[in-house]
């Protein structure tokens, strides 16, 4: 897509040059150097050429926090991401993180692979060969090695997530040859790898005949949700996050009682790009003796985890997580619940560097409602 | 397949295993012409990453060499190349690479013959492996894209 293209359908033709996008970032508040407006406003008076070689074409968390606050609706994010696929037909790449292991994992997951993806099933939770029912786990077997040191065991959310659906009749497919979603390497700019990986997916979900597919990663449930159609037509399936599954099945759990006090961290995918605020928070406070207290920023103003797409993270992520912490402590609550597996990682990340500073625990929430359904 | 040349990318720290390779190349000793030996200044500098894309762009086997323990110029850079060798050979797992494909040596400066046995020795590892499945499409009739048929997990 041409680039004038690009700026016609975000919107950024009607940027007013307000500057609330800037206000709003999360980035700028840490890296005073970086300015959606003045982004925009670079390529507006005809030189798209600064933004495709500036580092800071990466820096954009794509939280969508800018969007849902510009009068003049410009779609920021999508513009980024724009932009960067351009950025990389030209041969420019950011700056990624964890030595790039996730980009190399994503474009080799797009090959034809045989993985061993499916180890973390322990005997006592039930899946099914065929059925309705597919439960898309992501990448979260990787996670655990990639980040053992962090002592987040990523799987043990995917477990648990079937053990919900278990406790409310579910036996889910669980495919040994689903991919990545690719949400990340489209974030990257590279559409090509994105599509090779879509594709995929739905032809494994497809032929597993499901007519239903449960997800516990918010990205991947986006991705499913806006940017596969995209890209590779209609889906011959339905989507569901596993809260809004369980929001309307509550009682069907039959949960003990857990006295604490928490708080919930709306992850970017789920919150602001797909709207999804009630069911998290109602699926936690159907734990009898839960008492759920809110951040200062919540919702559509909740603050982003600091780090998307396994790229550019650094000082800035780190601000941003460290003032998500201090906002979750200070609400006084014992742990903070988060329903992304990638937040509960970044958040981990700087509540190890955090010390004595944050008392605030982070929990996935999976883990968090089997902990009062006795598992 | 006999005449099958397999791709080894070999990650050499500059100051034992390159210079190892070195003596090796003075002393005319032979091995088999399947490596490519990339340097580094230490096998710490070797990450997942690095092994990754290896593997992506079609090596059949990856070979990481560096300084015997304690011998290490930065005290404790092989002991991190350990550690990730553990981490990749996991990620291996996970992809269905074979983990035979991937091998960590420590070959001193002093270690030429070492160097050259090593070369011929996971040459012939990796010529009984065959060739990678993720290797060049074109060269390779069974790497053919095709999308395997789910296949469900029972408990």
């Amino acid at each position: 897509m041409a680039f004038d293209e690009v700026v016609r359908l975000t919107r950024s033709t009607y940027c007013l040059d307000c500057g609330k996008c800037t206000g709003s970032c999360p980035v700028a508040r840490v890296d005073v150097t970086y300015s959606p407006r003045a982004t925009i406003e670079s390529v507006l008076s005809g030189h798209p050429e600064e933004l495709i070689d500036n580092q800071h074409l990466w820096s954009c968390l794509t939280c969508r926090l800018c969007t849902t606050r510009c009068p003049s609706g410009v779609d920021y994010p999508a513009f980024v991401v724009a932009a960067r696929a351009e950025a990389r037909k030209a041969g420019v790449e950011g700056i990624y993180a964890h030595n790039a292991v996730m980009q190399q994992l994503m474009d080799i997951m797009g090959r034809p692979v045989q993985q061993n993806r499916t180890g973390w099933l322990t005997d006592d939770v039930q899946t099914s060969v065929r059925g309705d029912d597919f439960y898309f786990v992501g990448c979260l077997p990787y996670f655990d090695v990639i980040f053992d040191d962090l002592g987040v065991v990523s799987t043990e959310s995917a477990r648990n997530t079937v053990r919900l659906l278990n406790a409310v009749g579910i036996a889910p497919i669980v495919s040994n040859d689903e991919r990545c979603c690719g949400a990340d390497l489209l974030l990257n700019g590279d559409e090509e790898g994105f599509r090779r990986l879509a594709e995929i997916n739905v032809q494994v979900i497809a032929d597993s005949g499901a007519k239903r597919v449960i997800l516990s990663c918010p990205e991947c449930y986006n991705a499913f949700r806006s940017d596969y159609p995209r890209y590779v037509g209609p889906l011959p399936f339905e989507l569901v996050h596993f809260t809004e599954l369980l929001a309307g099945r509550m009682e069907a759990l039959e949960l003990g009682e857990l006295t604490e006090t928490v708080t919930y961290h709306d992850p970017c995918r789920l919150g602001r790009y797909l709207g999804i605020y009630d069911e998290p928070r109602a699926v936690i406070e159907g734990i009898p003796g839960v008492e759920l207290v809110e951040m200062s920023k919540n919702r559509a103003n909740a603050l982003c985890c600091g780090s998307t797409g396994w790229v550019n993270c650094g000082r800035c992520a780190k601000g941003i997580q460290m003032e998500r912490l201090r906002q979750a402590q200070t609400t006084g609550a014992q742990r903070m619940i988060t329903a992304c597996p990638k937040c509960r990682i970044h958040l981990s990340c700087a509540l190890k560097d955090a010390g004595d500073e944050i008392a605030v625990a982070v929990e996935d929430l999976a883990g968090f409602l089997v902990r009062a359904l006795g598992g | 397949m006999s005449d099958f040349q397999p791709r080894i990318v070999v990650f050499a720290c500059n100051w034992c295993s390159y210079a190892g390779a070195d003596l090796a190349g003075v002393s005319r000793m032979q091995y088999p012409p399947t490596t490519r030996v990339i340097r580094l200044m230490c096998s710490g500098r070797v990450t997942s990453g690095f092994i990754l894309e290896a593997f992506r762009l079609g090596a059949d086997g990856v070979l990481v060499t560096g300084c015997h323990p304690g011998d290490c110029h930065y005290i404790s850079g092989n002991q991190n190349a350990v550690v990730t060798m553990e981490k990749t050979t996991q990620l291996l797992a996970l992809l269905g690479i074979e983990k035979e494909r991937l091998r960590l040596e420590w070959i001193s400066a002093a270690e030429g013959a070492r160097f050259a046995r090593l070369m011929t020795e996971f040459t012939a590892q990796i010529r009984a492996l065959g060739p990678s499945r993720l290797g060049d499409p074109d060269r390779h009739e069974l790497h053919r894209l095709t999308v395997p048929d789910a296949v469900g997990v029972d408990a």
